[in-house]
């Protein structure tokens, strides 16, 4: 109890400091997050969708496949990006190890097997409605997928939400890649990780509780969004 | 919706430019320690060096082992770490060059203020690893081929022992790094090898206090090298030899005596000409 009093303290100071170092730590977790976020849904919602309509030999294999892409271990993701941009391996000329733009990358990696497979998943169910109306208008096959995406939409926050999730609480892979420089690659969770081992508790529980804080802010403003949106549609 | 939808594409593509962009100072990596960096002596050192010199110093901490295998790789520009053996093999297999001493600590054996293996006030550290072992006390290890973990196995070997056949679960081996390993130790009322600084700024102690200090063998090293830019094009050379050359010049000597704790000072400059 008495470790929780000081993590609520040591959270309250680095707030009302207005702790430029906290500050651009913030700044970092999400910029990086919520670009990963929006890359892996550029890809992953179109292709969940084109999954869920499509059929083809293999296909159940390649739902499974990608509902097991879910669990992909963060560190393992790591490892892999790691040596793709190290300088020995086949990205190394593009210098990107240990910066914010390899940190996004692994993310893209993670999240975007949670958005695809979520997406394929309600996208499946509307196709299995309205299928008839769409063949039967002879629409095409990205239009059908824009159009299913669309009517889906308020689900397909969830699928966004999860991957947001994700990717703001992870730190294996974004430790491996960025390397937790302080200033350029430190961000929420490495901080949390670093001062855990500093033995630093108080100030590393302080850190999660702002973590926290972050992502019930994130699903709530996506909840009101979501609900003002369907309120204008009724 | 729509609109709601490309504002925030719109926006998140502004951030993803901001990245690489604005006017980036001149930096080089440096993969060091986690004893230099957890003893807080970075935080203290870099700025100063930025100051004179207005380059930036990003370093990666890990240990010694993970730091030499990223130089290896060409993935820093400078390598900063404890281990003199695995430092002259790398330089020797060309990995790196220029290799130059800078400072040194101490290790520190730690452990509960119980004292069940009655170790403390010692100063002969083989002596107490054999007291440790026949207690069966609790011993806590890195396990992550560090320089401190390197350096607690040499004294295993001193003592004729293999904890790690002696059986019964005393001896742990926890892989992380220091930090994590005195956590583990504070937890579990154990004893285990630390470098001073790490020590000295570690804030979870509970039970735990220093029992055996001041062996000559006890002595860490730390040397600087810089990745053979020969083999990666990509060094920085220009920039990675004014940081070395920083350190171990006057000013920089002078700062890491100035890095003190409660007025203890935690790593005491020896920088000689370089040596390979």
């Amino acid at each position: 109890m008495h470790d929780m009093t000081d993590a609520l303290v040591a959270a309250w100071q680095l707030v009302l400091s207005g702790n430029s170092t906290l500050l651009g730590i913030v700044w970092l977790s999400l910029s990086i997050s919520l670009t990963a976020v929006f890359f892996a849904s550029c890809i992953g919602l179109p292709l969940g969708a084109a999954l869920a309509i499509a059929r083809f030999p293999g296909r159940n294999a390649a739902v499974v496949v990608m509902n097991a892409l879910m669990g992909l271990p963060p560190v393992v993701v790591g490892l892999v990006v790691y040596l793709a941009l190290s300088r020995s391996g086949p990205l190394g000329s593009l210098g990107l190890l240990f910066t914010p733009a390899a940190m996004v990358m692994a993310q893209v990696v993670l999240v975007m097997p949670i958005v695809a497979a979520i997406a394929r998943q309600i996208v499946e169910d509307l196709w299995r409605e309205y299928a008839e109306l769409y063949l039967f208008d002879g629409v095409g096959r990205v239009r059908t997928i824009c159009s299913l995406l669309w009517l889906g939409r308020l689900s397909l926050i969830t699928a966004v939400l999860a991957g947001t999730g994700r990717a703001v609480a992870e730190v294996g892979a974004i430790l491996i890649v960025g390397g937790n420089i302080a200033g350029v690659t430190r961000t929420m969770t490495t901080a949390i990780a670093l001062e855990t081992s500093r033995g630093d508790l108080a100030l590393a529980l302080g850190l999660g509780i702002i973590l926290l804080t972050l992502i019930f802010a994130i699903n709530g403003t996506a909840h009101v969004a979501g609900q003002a949106v369907r309120r204008a549609a009724a | 919706m729509t609109r709601l939808c490309r504002a925030a594409a719109i926006g998140w593509l502004l951030v993803w430019t901001a990245f690489p962009a604005g006017a980036e100072p001149p930096y080089i990596t440096v993969a060091s320690t986690t004893s230099t960096e957890q003893s807080g002596l970075f935080g203290f050192l870099l700025p100063a060096f930025t100051k004179t010199t207005g380059i930036e110093v990003r370093v990666v901490a890990v240990g010694t082992g993970q730091a030499l295998k990223i130089g290896e790789r060409g993935d820093c520009d400078v390598v900063f770490v404890h281990d003199r053996p695995a430092e002259l093999a790398f330089v020797g297999h060309g990995f790196g060059i220029d290799r130059r001493e800078v400072m040194y600590n101490d290790f520190i054996l730690v452990g509960p203020a119980s004292d069940p293996a009655h170790v403390d006030g010692g100063n002969d550290i083989v002596a107490a690893f054999r007291k440790v072992a026949a207690a069966k006390a609790p011993f806590v290890a890195r396990g992550d081929d560090s320089g401190t973990s390197k350096a607690e196995l040499r004294f295993w070997k001193e003592a004729g022992l293999d904890p790690k056949t002696m059986g019964t679960g005393w001896y742990r081996d926890t892989g992380s790094g220091m930090g994590p390993t005195l956590n583990t130790a504070a937890a579990m009322d154990g004893y285990t090898l630390s470098d001073r600084g790490t020590w000295l700024n570690f804030k979870n102690r509970q039970n735990l206090k220093i029992v055996v200090q001041g062996d000559r063998r006890l002595f860490n090293q730390y040397g600087v090298m810089l990745v053979n830019p020969a083999r990666y094009p990509s060094v920085k050379q220009e920039l990675s030899y004014k940081f070395i050359n920083w350190l171990t010049s006057l000013a920089g000597q002078k700062t890491i005596a100035d890095y003190k704790i409660d007025g203890e000072q935690l790593f005491f400059p020896d920088a000689k000409p370089a040596t390979g």
